[in-house]
C-alpha cells in the first residue's frame, strides 16, 4: 500500500474541542538570579496542574499543562516546563508548597496546604487586599470561600461530590457540541433569545438533555447558552451558603468562560474583580505565596 | 473560620459546619470524637497550623446517610454531637 493510499484510507483524526491552551509564561523584566528567596507552588488539580514560581514575593512566571496519568509526574513536568524555559534548577528553588488534590504526592514538596486556603491566598494577591469572596470552579470542584483582607480563610465550602459546574462538566459540553471550549462563552451570547437553563444538575444528564434539545430544534448556541446559565445558576446557590460579599473573584479554568462569568454576575448582581494574570494558577500562586512566608519566619528565628 | 463539610446535591443541602475558632481551645475536651456513634470527626492540624476537628474526608459525601440515625427518625431528641460540643461549635444545615 503507497502511503497516499494509507492516507486515504486511514481513520480520521478525532478532534480533542476539549483540550485548552497550556501555557507558559515568565516575566522577562527581571532576571530570577537577582532574587533572595525563590519559592515554587505546585498545584496538582484533576484535570490542571501548575507550577509557580516567586522571587521575592512576587510572581516570576508560571507553568499550567494537563494533570497526566499520575501526580508526582505531573507536579515534576509542570515544574520542568517553566524551569527549562528560564534555565532554573530544582536546588535553586529555596523552598516548594505542594497544593490540590494530588498535594501529597508532590515529591520535592517541603508541605502540604489545601486548595482552598491556596486559593484564598492567591486570590488575594491577584486581586488585590478587597477581594472577600472567591469562588473557585476547578477541574472536579467548586469552592466558595470566604477570606480577610490577608487572604485568610474565613469561611468555605466544597462540592466535590458532582462534576456539574466544573471545568470536566464543561470539557464534556464541548465535546458533545463538537466546539472548541475557548468558543464556548462567546458564542453562548450569540442567542436571539435567552434560553431556560437546562433542568439536570447533573452533567450525565445534562448530557442527554443537551441532545434532547438539539433534536427539537435548538441551535447549538442556544444548548451552550442553556447550559452556561445551569452552570452559574448551580455555582451561585452554592455561594449562597455562605453568603457573598463584595470584593467578588474568580478561580479557576471557568473563569476564562466568559459566558459562565457574566450570568454568573447579573445572577449575583455584583461585578467580579478582574485580574491580568491568569485565573488557574491561583492555587499555585498561593502555595508559592505561603511558601515565601515560611521561608521568612524561617529566616526571622 | 466557619468550615462547611457535605454537599449539596438533588435530595438537599447536607453540610456540617465547624466553627474552628471556637474548636481551637475546646472546652468540651474534644466530646465530639466519642460522641458521634459513626465517628465521623478527627483532630488535624489546619493549613493556619491550629488543632482543630474536622469531618473525615471519606464522610463527607455521604452525611445524609451516616447522620440519618441520630436524626428525630432516630429517636434522638438532640444530636449527640452537637450536645457533646458544649462550645456550639458544630451545627448542621438540616
Amino acid at each position: 500500500m503507497n502511503a497516499e493510499v494509507a492516507a486515504a484510507t486511514a481513520a480520521p483524526e478525532k478532534k480533542e474541542f476539549w483540550r485548552w491552551q497550556e501555557n507558559t509564561w515568565y516575566d522577562e523584566t527581571k532576571n530570577w538570579k537577582d532574587a533572595k528567596i525563590i519559592t515554587c507552588g505546585i498545584d496538582v488539580g484533576s484535570v490542571s496542574s501548575q507550577a509557580v514560581l516567586v522571587c521575592d514575593g512576587e510572581l516570576y512566571g508560571y507553568n499550567s499543562m494537563r494533570t497526566g496519568n499520575n501526580s508526582p509526574d505531573s507536579a515534576k513536568n509542570a515544574l520542568q516546563g517553566i524551569m527549562d524555559k528560564i534555565g532554573m534548577k530544582l536546588e535553586d528553588i529555596n523552598y516548594v508548597v505542594g497544593t490540590g488534590y494530588g498535594r501529597v504526592n508532590v515529591p520535592f514538596a517541603h508541605k502540604a496546604i489545601t486548595e482552598i486556603a491556596c486559593h484564598a491566598r492567591g486570590a488575594n494577591y491577584m486581586g488585590g487586599n478587597k477581594v472577600r469572596t472567591i469562588l473557585d470552579m476547578g477541574g472536579q470542584d467548586c469552592k466558595a470561600i470566604h477570606c480577610d483582607d490577608k487572604g485568610k480563610v474565613t469561611n468555605f465550602l466544597m462540592n466535590d461530590k458532582c462534576a456539574a459546574g466544573t471545568g470536566r462538566g464543561m470539557e464534556v459540553i464541548s465535546d458533545l457540541m463538537q466546539i472548541p471550549i475557548a468558543e464556548l462563552g462567546p458564542r453562548s451570547f450569540d442567542v436571539e433569545t435567552e434560553p431556560e437553563a437546562v433542568s439536570s444538575i447533573c452533567v450525565v444528564f445534562a448530557k442527554s438533555e443537551a441532545l434532547g434539545l438539539l433534536k427539537a430544534g435548538y441551535t447549538k448556541n442556544m444548548v451552550i447558552a442553556a447550559y452556561c446559565q445551569a452552570m452559574a445558576e448551580r455555582v451561585v446557590s452554592l455561594l449562597e451558603r455562605i453568603g457573598v460579599e463584595e470584593g467578588f473573584f474568580i478561580t479557576g479554568g471557568i473563569a476564562k468562560n466568559p459566558g459562565v462569568v457574566k450570568r454568573i454576575e447579573r445572577l449575583l448582581g455584583i461585578k467580579q474583580i478582574d485580574t491580568k494574570i491568569d485565573s488557574q494558577i491561583a492555587g499555585a500562586l498561593g502555595a508559592a505565596l505561603f511558601g515565601y512566608t515560611l521561608m521568612q519566619k524561617q529566616a526571622a528565628k | 473560620m466557619i468550615a462547611n463539610y457535605g454537599y449539596k446535591d438533588g435530595s438537599g443541602e447536607y453540610y456540617i459546619s465547624i466553627d474552628t475558632d471556637k474548636c481551637i481551645d475546646c472546652a468540651a475536651e474534644r466530646a465530639c470524637l466519642k460522641a458521634c456513634p459513626q465517628q465521623m470527626f478527627e483532630i488535624i492540624t489546619d493549613d493556619y497550623d491550629d488543632e482543630v476537628a474536622w469531618v473525615k474526608k471519606e464522610k463527607t459525601r455521604a452525611l445524609a446517610y451516616d447522620c440519618a440515625d441520630c436524626k428525630p427518625a432516630g429517636g434522638y431528641t438532640g444530636l449527640p454531637c452537637t450536645t457533646a460540643c458544649t462550645p456550639g461549635a458544630i451545627k448542621h444545615s438540616w
